[in-house]
């Protein structure tokens, strides 16, 4: 499935819901279709600000650099780890199956 | 009609940190499922991802031993997809700022040289591992956010052959360079692989296809001559090549057709908001460079001209990091490093071989070797001795010296001795004898021969030799 719409001016929700697995009813495309529209003009207003000789960058504040030295510690038990995941056998995480 | 074969391939090499790329779980192999797993691998609300430096400090050694430019300024981003071996719903992942860009890995196919170029070397985290039952699949997520490099090459690979040889080159590159322990059994190299053809008149390349998660060098090789061959055919009568993802099956020899590839648009890359970008300033990335370990390519010149090896020898002892390693271990311990190659390239890899060991589980030390070559060089025991010596020592290991003693295996060159030993020889095989002074001089062999077996094979062949000679033509 292709998004017959790959301008950023309209979000494609039957398309943008499809690639996360998500199904949506008519109507809720069509509710989530104004409300999504209206977040974007809401973000959009960013674009009215002049950029112009101003460098891209990935993050607001200037730290660079932040590492961790390897070095292995404890994680969690695996019976905490199985009771909060909706279903469970005795070793591993159950999802509806994914085989393709 | 010819064809021209591209292959391009996207190795993904495990580096060996002892934790994760953002978190400080586990990465032994083999531990039960879920045990190495913590709020951060698992995606929990509220946690936040921290670089292992380590792993950065490898992926930069990978890319200068592939002659990459190193990047000053590196991101990290997110790889959004919905697939369950993923908790978070992305995959960190680097898009348009990876560490290392550019390089190449040179090989030898046929005798010929032939470089293959690098695009790109990009530091990402390792997914989970499914299982599918009846129904439900079932996640492990021991091995997700295991630090893995991908290193992209070019389409210059054009026959399944030079694939093997590229992978195989560049397996040895990362275990001299200590960045991976490369064991294929534990999933530490897999490979997708992308492949097109196209009639030797086109310039443009063929459309491509992409065989995933390959994880061994002869399924690569194998998969590859199937799929070249189903591409040609497929041109030859008229059908069009499709886009998409195939999956090897290795019991029945063919690849499938998986589905049809999501346009990269679909990953939807933004930057990883939790993760600083990296800064690399060209002081430290020199001090990486000058601690970078000698190279295969160059180590073998070395040997050729520091120990006076054959240029083959040189480069069966390279091709093997830790065979290498011994050798420079005894060969430094002796003053005849000819003779420890002839020990390593005969006796030691024939029974390495025949019993399946690895040079590491043998007890056997340089030292031990070069005791070995000593004894013979000195005459202290004979060529035969010595084997049945080195037999020992594979086994069991120990001091040469000692085992000779211990077991009276010194050579016997005591003249008055083996003057009367050839004395017997020679009244005991008077047809022998006679045969010689007929001149068939090869019956002085079975005549030494005669003597070696008097002394349970430890005389001095070339004393028994000259005793002998002197006996029969005097």
């Amino acid at each position: 499935m292709q998004s017959d719409n790959q301008n950023v001016d309209r979000i494609d929700v039957s398309y943008v819901a499809h690639l996360a697995r998500l199904h949506l009813d008519k109507e809720e495309i069509e509710s989530f279709q104004g409300q999504l529209e209206e977040t974007l003009d809401y973000v959009r207003k960013i674009s009215e600000l002049d950029v112009e000789g101003i460098e891209p960058t990935a993050h607001a504040v200037s730290v660079q650099n932040v590492f961790r030295a390897d070095e292995e510690r404890p994680g969690l038990n695996r019976e905490q780890v199985l009771e909060n995941s909706p279903a469970h056998n005795e070793e591993q995480i159950l999802v509806p199956k994914i085989i393709e | 009609m010819n064809y021209l074969v591209s292959i391009g391939l996207e190795v993904h090499v495990q580096l060996r940190t002892v934790s994760k790329m953002f978190c400080g779980c586990a990465t032994g192999f083999g531990a039960p499922p879920n045990t190495h797993v913590c709020p951060v691998c698992l995606g929990y609300p509220g946690t936040l991802p921290v670089m292992n430096q380590d792993a950065i400090h490898y992926t930069v050694v990978a890319g200068l031993l592939l002659g990459s430019n190193i990047s000053d300024y590196s991101k990290f981003d997110r790889k959004s997809y919905f697939y369950p071996d993923m908790p978070k719903n992305y995959q960190i992942s680097q898009y348009d700022r990876p560490l290392c860009d550019g390089g190449s890995v040179d090989i030898e196919i046929d005798g010929l040289q032939k470089q293959i170029g690098i695009t790109r070397i990009h530091l990402e985290e390792d997914v989970g591992k499914s299982t599918h039952f009846s129904g439900k699949s079932g996640v492990d997520f021991n091995r997700a956010g295991i630090p893995l490099m991908e290193i992209v090459t070019e389409p210059d690979i054009t026959s399944a052959d030079e694939a093997m040889s590229f992978l195989v080159a560049l397996k040895q590159i990362m275990l001299y360079g200590e960045v991976s322990g490369c064991n294929l059994e534990e999933g530490n190299m897999r490979c997708d692989v992308n492949c097109s053809v196209r009639p030797e008149t086109q310039s443009r390349l063929g459309t491509k296809t992409e065989i995933k998660n390959m994880n061994t060098f002869k399924g690569v090789h194998a998969a590859l001559l199937y799929e070249i061959d189903r591409q040609v055919q497929a041109l030859e009568s008229g059908e069009q090549i499709l886009q998409e993802t195939r999956r090897w099956d290795p019991d029945a020899g063919i690849t499938i057709q998986m589905r049809v590839k999501e346009s990269e648009h679909d990953y939807r890359y933004f930057p990883e908001p939790d993760l600083m970008p990296v800064v690399l300033d060209s002081d430290k990335i020199e001090e990486w460079r000058a601690q970078l370990p000698e190279l295969p390519r160059e180590r073998r010149t070395r040997f050729v001209e520091q120990y006076g090896l054959p240029d083959y020898d040189a480069g069966i002892l390279v091709e093997d990091k830790a065979l290498a390693d011994y050798y420079e271990e005894a060969a430094k311990q002796s003053a005849n490093p000819k003779a420890i190659s002839n020990w390593m390239m005969t006796e030691m890899l024939r029974l390495l071989s025949e019993r399946g060991l690895e040079l590491g589980d043998i007890a056997m030390k340089p030292e031990s070797l070069a005791g070995l070559v000593k004894l013979t060089d000195s005459n202290t025991i004979n060529s035969s001795t010595a084997r049945e010596v080195f037999g020992i020592l594979f086994a069991e290991g120990g001091d040469p010296a000692h085992i000779v003693k211990e077991k009276g295996l010194a050579q016997v060159g005591d003249s008055d001795l083996l003057d009367k030993l050839v004395k017997q020889a020679i009244l005991d095989n008077p047809r022998s004898v006679e045969d010689y002074r007929s001149g068939k001089k090869a019956a002085a062999q079975f005549l030494v021969g005669q003597v070696m077996r008097l002394t349970k094979g430890k005389a001095n062949p070339k004393l028994v030799q000259d005793l002998l000679r002197t006996k029969l033509d005097g």
